[in-house]
């Protein structure tokens, strides 16, 4: 108790730097996958991808982050039982973020591909089980948070692949293409609006000072979902057939008007990422300044104050300018297979599915949802050619990283507790 | 972390690209025989060894494709069609230049003279031939929309369409086929017994050649059936 009314500053000072060096990560290399498919396609440049994702990466993280903050804050291990020892709370919180630090730069370091969350998540059950006793950490929320790994990559596929198949049967198995893809792209283009705002307004926005039932959200979000279609449909009057190029490839006017429609689908795209993922970095910082401001107490009631995802959403976006955008550059320019009727598909299913997974609280890999997303639309026969072993990779990556996160944390747990403790 | 990473580990070459430049590299080789017949035709063998030469090469090239592309289709790789049946029409694709390279061959080994009476039928013949194969390489041309549409729809039906065109082709070659053996027996016997023998073998040959343009087009009707 002592310790954290004597250094409750500095605690939180260092906490600060470490959720903000995890937040420059998570901009610096998780951002590329959610945009390396919109470069990659064609549809956006590098620059209007690195704008995209400044603007709504951020306001993901902003609007949209709260519950997944919540949930690593408070949601993995009981607090309750906490109370009487705040100061470990701290102590093990701090472990989390620079275990799951260490362990992404060992990995990136190594090429190894190793997902934020996973660490995250593995980082704050091993301090938690280990470090204070097996009864702190809620079994029943972290079995949840494990299920939704494998579900949400199910659900991207299962999404993508009837999304495709709509785009299939409506556009590009018709006589006319071109005209179809006119007439219906902005129905896709309202839904992409739609999803999004009903999610946030829903959900999240009672931190800045939104406050709506649910019948109102869902009136804001069908003007937003017209707003953004008539947005859609005055980009794609601007598109006109081009006969020379579809001479030698009779869908590259289609693909044109896709290109417009996953402009959209990539700006929800960086919102959901921001969403989910800006938790990874400033869940545990949340914790940390909620027992110091409480003055060493544990309380579950305490609203987190909206500057932590500022924070979280500015080291995103900083990440992004110094280091992402070169990164965004590598994957694109080696998706090539990818085309933007294909793309859009992909992005929009798990766009979807994380955006609800934020609003639910529940932390999952943008990436691998990604992953899923796009093996629906293989399976929908979409894809040129897909490589099945990253399904393996994947699967290691959660066997190895789990436990890595784990043990770090322990380490750095027992570290902090003899140092201050 | 990007050599590894997940997202551009699961994007693997798509064969489908590579497919098309190899049915368009033995079209390419096949068409050489136009230049070929008619150095035979002038007995220019100089020329005929040139443009023999040419067709050796262009098969090398093809075969080569061919490896690149089975090459990068391990088992492990997800198609929107049976593996088989695209190596399978690979297969049938690189049979077009390997026989374009069996009829130079023989003919420029053997020294082999035409007629003077076959010689128009046997120029409409092979011209007819090329045109078969011509039309297969046409039909693979769609192959890109094809895999856009999801190998549904409206553009299977462009396709079946340039398919019977393909089997029209083909029928009429058969056609010619008829009539210049038909020819050539009426001319064989003022001919040495083993020129004549080995003409029937050309002509069998470049009848082949055509055939195996249609097998190409019935490969891609199998890759399109579900």
């Amino acid at each position: 108790m002592e310790i954290l009314a004597q250094y409750g500053d500095t605690i939180v000072i260092l906490a600060c730097i470490f959720g903000f060096f995890m937040a420059w990560g998570v901009g610096a290399n998780d951002v590329a996958n959610a945009m390396g498919t919109s470069v990659g396609s064609k549809a956006l440049t590098l620059k209007q991808a690195i704008i995209i994702a400044i603007i709504f990466e951020f306001a993901g993280a902003y609007l949209a982050g709260g519950a997944v903050t919540a949930t690593i804050r408070k949601g993995i291990i009981d607090p309750a039982l906490l109370s009487g020892t705040p100061e470990l709370l701290v102590f093990g919180m701090m472990a989390a973020l620079l275990a799951a630090g260490t362990w992404l730069l060992i990995a990136t370091h190594f090429g190894w591909p190793v997902s934020t969350t996973h660490s995250i998540v593995g980082a704050i059950v091993g301090f938690a089980a280990v470090g204070i006793s097996a009864d702190a950490v809620n079994w029943g929320k972290v079995s949840k948070i494990v299920a939704s790994w494998v579900v949400s990559p199910v659900t991207a596929g299962v999404i993508a692949f009837f999304l495709f198949r709509s785009v299939q049967k409506l556009i590009l198995d018709t006589e006319d293409p071109f005209k179809n893809a006119k007439k219906y792209i902005p129905y896709y283009i309202f839904m992409v609006g739609f999803i999004i705002a009903m999610v946030t307004f829903t959900k999240g926005l009672k931190h800045v000072g939104l406050d709506l039932s649910w019948g109102q959200s869902a009136a804001i979000s069908v003007v937003i979902g017209f707003i953004t279609m008539f947005i859609g449909i005055a980009m794609q009057k601007k598109v006109k057939p081009n006969p020379d190029a579809d001479r030698d490839y009779h869908f590259s006017s289609v693909e044109k008007l896709f290109g417009i429609l996953m402009m959209f689908t990539a700006c929800a795209m960086a919102f959901a990422h921001g969403s989910n993922d800006v938790a990874n970095a400033v869940g545990p910082l949340a914790a940390i300044v909620g027992v110091v401001a409480a003055g060493g107490e544990v309380v579950q009631k305490t609203a987190m104050p909206a500057w932590i995802l500022l924070l979280g959403g500015g080291g995103i976006v900083l990440g992004l300018v110094t280091y992402g955008h070169k990164v965004i550059a590598t994957v694109g320019n080696n998706i090539t297979e990818l085309t933007p009727s294909r793309g859009f598909a992909a992005t929009l299913a798990a766009a979807t599915t994380v955006v609800v997974a934020s609003g639910t609280g529940l932390p999952i890999s943008t990436t691998h949802t990604l992953v899923g997303a796009v093996l629906g639309v293989g399976i929908a026969r979409g894809m040129a050619a897909l490589n099945l072993r990253v399904v393996g990779t994947i699967f290691v990556s959660w066997v190895v990283t789990l436990p890595a996160g784990a043990g770090l944390a322990i380490m750095f747990f027992f570290m902090f507790k003899g140092m201050f403790g | 972390m990007v050599t590894n990473n997940p997202i551009l580990q699961m994007f693997a070459r798509s064969p489908f690209k590579p497919m098309q430049e190899h049915i368009a590299k033995a079209q390419e080789c096949a068409s050489e025989l136009i230049p070929f017949f008619e150095a035979v035709n002038n007995s220019d063998w100089e020329e005929a060894e040139k443009v023999q030469r040419r067709i050796a090469v262009l098969e090398g090239e093809a075969d080569a494709m061919k490896k690149d592309v089975r090459q990068h289709l391990p088992n492990s790789i997800f198609l929107p069609v049976p593996r088989t049946d695209l190596l399978e029409l690979l297969r049938m694709q690189d049979k077009i230049a390997n026989r374009a390279k069996d009829i130079a061959g023989l003919m420029l080994g053997r020294k082999m003279e035409i007629p003077a009476q076959i010689q128009t039928q046997m120029n409409d013949f092979v011209r007819g031939a090329l045109s078969t194969s011509e039309q297969a390489l046409v039909a693979l041309n769609e192959l890109d929309e094809l895999l856009t549409s999801g190998f549904s729809g409206h553009e299977v039906d462009l396709v079946e369409k340039m398919i019977g065109e393909l089997d029209d082709l083909e029928h009429h070659t058969d056609e010619l086929q008829r009539n210049i053996r038909f020819e050539l027996f009426q001319i064989e016997k003022d001919l040495p017994p083993i020129d004549a023998m080995f003409l029937y073998q050309i002509i069998y040959w470049i009848g082949d050649l055509a055939d195996r343009a249609q097998q190409v087009g019935s490969r891609l009707q199998l890759l399109m059936a579900r």
